[in-house]
């Protein structure tokens, strides 16, 4: 048994009638660090989560949390997890602070150790000024964030999040990135899924690419873009003419290609540094003097497309809104 | 930030957690007083369980009250026991529409993903719903008694009276929670019920003696839950024979809430 790992999952499979919305996963997070799985629309995410936190039982494989069986020991498991749904799932009717206590009670806490939590929570959260005002006049921010201490309130060591950023603007995820920081460096161990490949990069020591509920590759951000990404040297020249000419010149330090109105030159490499030395003194020696230089590190944008022939969110869905309701 | 200390957690070996007995009853009640918050914080449902019921009294009082004779007692104590039950008839399809919202809105999965008794999203929503039900009523009452409304037996026969209505409202809650879970949709729970409802209430004893309806809708109307209970319910505030009638009520009340509680929790287990 592998108790080494906070979370292991072998072989799991889940199918939806046709769909197969899992073949045969594994996964596993060791203690203390933060796997992002990552993958489009209907890539079988949020159905790994619901399995993992015991609210959907899989077809074959298995999953354990803390060495407890996802599917024999629910109860227990259920002790040692947080989870934030892909939805944010608060009492609209109930403020920041009732929910709060709502689920520090239904965790079996003392009232006066939940008390004690929640006003930690609030003010961790920056909830403190809204929090005696029902949640449903909250934004999609305050809700996530609401929705997020409400899965740490009896101090779960594994914590799950499903897309927990999806729907903010830039500056609510920032901040929800710093908290999630936050929360990992108390030693939590986080499965978190996301769209988002800068999210993965910022948050995630380890990544796990999953398409069509299989995995497609794996690795930590670093790997991922060093094997499946390629940096470019830029150089953009004034004109169209100069940039043709160029890129004719260059393709002997590597592969090239015109963006940019035909006016920017990319030239893939492996050793950045040497190739912008090698790519300066080539252009001297054509007397072709560029407008500009610049080196791009590949993302993990470049990765998902190499992997899965199309973007991150390429399908015809839309991304969904941050919280769904009966409003 | 200082590094906050994790709880200990029972080391289980391969057994699972026991939810303690205890847990049953405190779970239920703190949903239920979410569930309680919830209905004083919509203006629908304040509506629907204060200004509907009374002006159903004073409608059925002064609207149709001097149309309908019914032999033997004045109208409006006729009338009273009819308007109870379909108040809390109606009032059950709140359980339906609540759960079917939490669902929507997702809390039912973080429920589901809490350490606690499975039995609490279901019980705590009929607790609440039950002493919904129980105001609504006391409400009614009152206006009754400035209507005109007078209780023919006594203190004992009344409690048992306003006992059977709440018991029965749980038992039509339990119905409705089934829609709901299974709809798992405010908008087509409500659809689904209400027509239900009004066959039940529309078609009894209600507002009218059933002898009047024809044939097959007589035997229809004699024969269901609801005419059972208002029967039930005239005889222990007006008089008369009044034991078979509580047995029968007690019969359909009971039976209802065995079978459809039965079928929910496993509706809730399941859900997704
Ligand atoms: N309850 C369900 N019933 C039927 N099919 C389902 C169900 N849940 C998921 N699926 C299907 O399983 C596949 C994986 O879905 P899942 O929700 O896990 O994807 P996801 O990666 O979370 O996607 P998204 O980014 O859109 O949230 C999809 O094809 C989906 O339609
Ligand atoms: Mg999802």
């Amino acid at each position: 048994m592998s108790t080494n790992y906070a979370i292991h999952v072998e072989g799991l499979v889940k199918r939806f009638g046709d769909v197969l919305a899992l073949s045969a996963i594994d996964i596993d997070v060791p203690h203390g660090t933060v796997l992002g799985l990552l993958g489009p629309n209907g890539a079988g995410k949020t159905t790994a989560v619901r399995i993992l936190t015991t609210l959907l039982e899989p077809d074959a494989g298995e999953a354990r949390i803390l060495g407890m069986d996802v599917v024999r020991q629910p109860n227990a498991v259920r002790a040692s997890i947080g989870l934030a749904g892909q939805y944010a799932a608060v009492d609209e009717n109930l403020t920041g602070r009732e929910n709060l206590r709502m689920v520090g009670q239904l965790t079996r806490q003392p009232a006066s150790t939940a008390r004690a939590r929640t006003d930690e929570l609030l003010e961790r959260f920056d909830l403190v000024h809204a929090a005696d005002r029902p949640a449903k006049t909250y934004s999609g921010g305050m809700r996530r964030r609401l929705d997020l201490a409400a899965a740490l309130i009896h101090r779960p060591p594994v914590l799950f999040l499903d897309e927990p950023t999806t729907g903010l603007d830039p500056k609510s995820r920032s901040d929800l990135w710093g908290l999630i920081g936050e929360l990992v460096s108390d030693g939590t161990t986080l499965l978190l899924t996301t769209q988002y490949l800068e999210e993965a990069d910022r948050l995630a020591d380890h990544i796990v690419v999953i398409d069509e509920g299989r995995i497609i590759e794996e690795g930590s951000a670093t790997d991922l873009k060093e094997r499946l990404g390629r940096t470019l040297v830029e150089v953009k020249f004034p004109t169209t003419r100069r940039a043709r000419i160029a890129a004719r010149q260059l393709a002997a330090i590597g592969p090239t290609e015109l963006s940019d109105g035909d006016t920017t030159v990319g030239v893939g490499v492996t050793d950045s540094g040497k190739a912008l030395l090698d790519v300066v003194r080539l252009l001297e020696s054509v007397d072709l003097a560029p407008k500009s230089m610049a080196v791009r590190q590949p993302t993990l944008d470049d990765v998902f497309l190499q992997l899965t022939g199309r973007g991150p969110s390429a399908d015809d869905e839309q991304p969904e809104p941050a919280t769904r309701g009966a409003a | 930030m200082t590094a906050i200390a994790l709880p200990a957690l029972p080391d289980v070996g391969e057994g699972d957690v026991r939810i303690p007995p205890s847990a049953v009853v405190s779970d239920a009640l703190a949903v239920a007083k979410r569930n309680l918050i919830g209905l004083m914080r919509v203006p629908t449902t304040v509506v629907f369980s204060t200004v509907q019921p009374v002006i159903f009294v004073l409608m059925f009082r002064y609207v149709f009250g001097g149309a309908i004779r019914v032999p033997g007692v004045s109208y409006v104590d006729f009338l009273m026991a009819g308007i109870f039950v379909q108040t809390v008839t109606f009032g059950s399809m709140n359980t339906g529409v609540g759960l079917a919202m939490d669902m929507q809105s997702g809390l039912i999965e973080r429920f589901r993903s809490l350490p606690m008794a499975r039995s609490a999203v279901l019980a705590g929503r009929t607790i609440a719903d039950a002493v919904r039900n129980l105001f609504v009523i006391a409400l009614m009452v009152l206006v009754g008694f400035a209507v005109g409304f007078r209780v023919h037996t006594g203190v004992l026969e009344f409690g048992g009276a306003v006992l059977l209505l709440v018991l029965f409202g749980v038992a039509f809650s339990w119905i409705m929670a089934y829609i709901g879970l299974s709809t798992g949709n405010a908008e087509a729970a409500q659809a689904a019920s209400f027509p239900l409802m009004a066959v039940f209430v529309f078609a009894s004893s209600a507002f009218v003696s059933t002898a009047t309806m024809p044939g097959p809708l007589r035997v229809y109307a004699n024969h269901q839950p609801v005419t059972a209970t208002v029967n039930a319910v005239r005889a222990l505030v007006l008089g008369g024979p009044t034991a078979g009638k509580v047995l029968t009520a007690l019969v359909w009340t009971v039976g209802i809430t065995i079978v459809f509680a039965f079928l929910s929790v496993r509706r809730y287990r399941r859900a997704v």
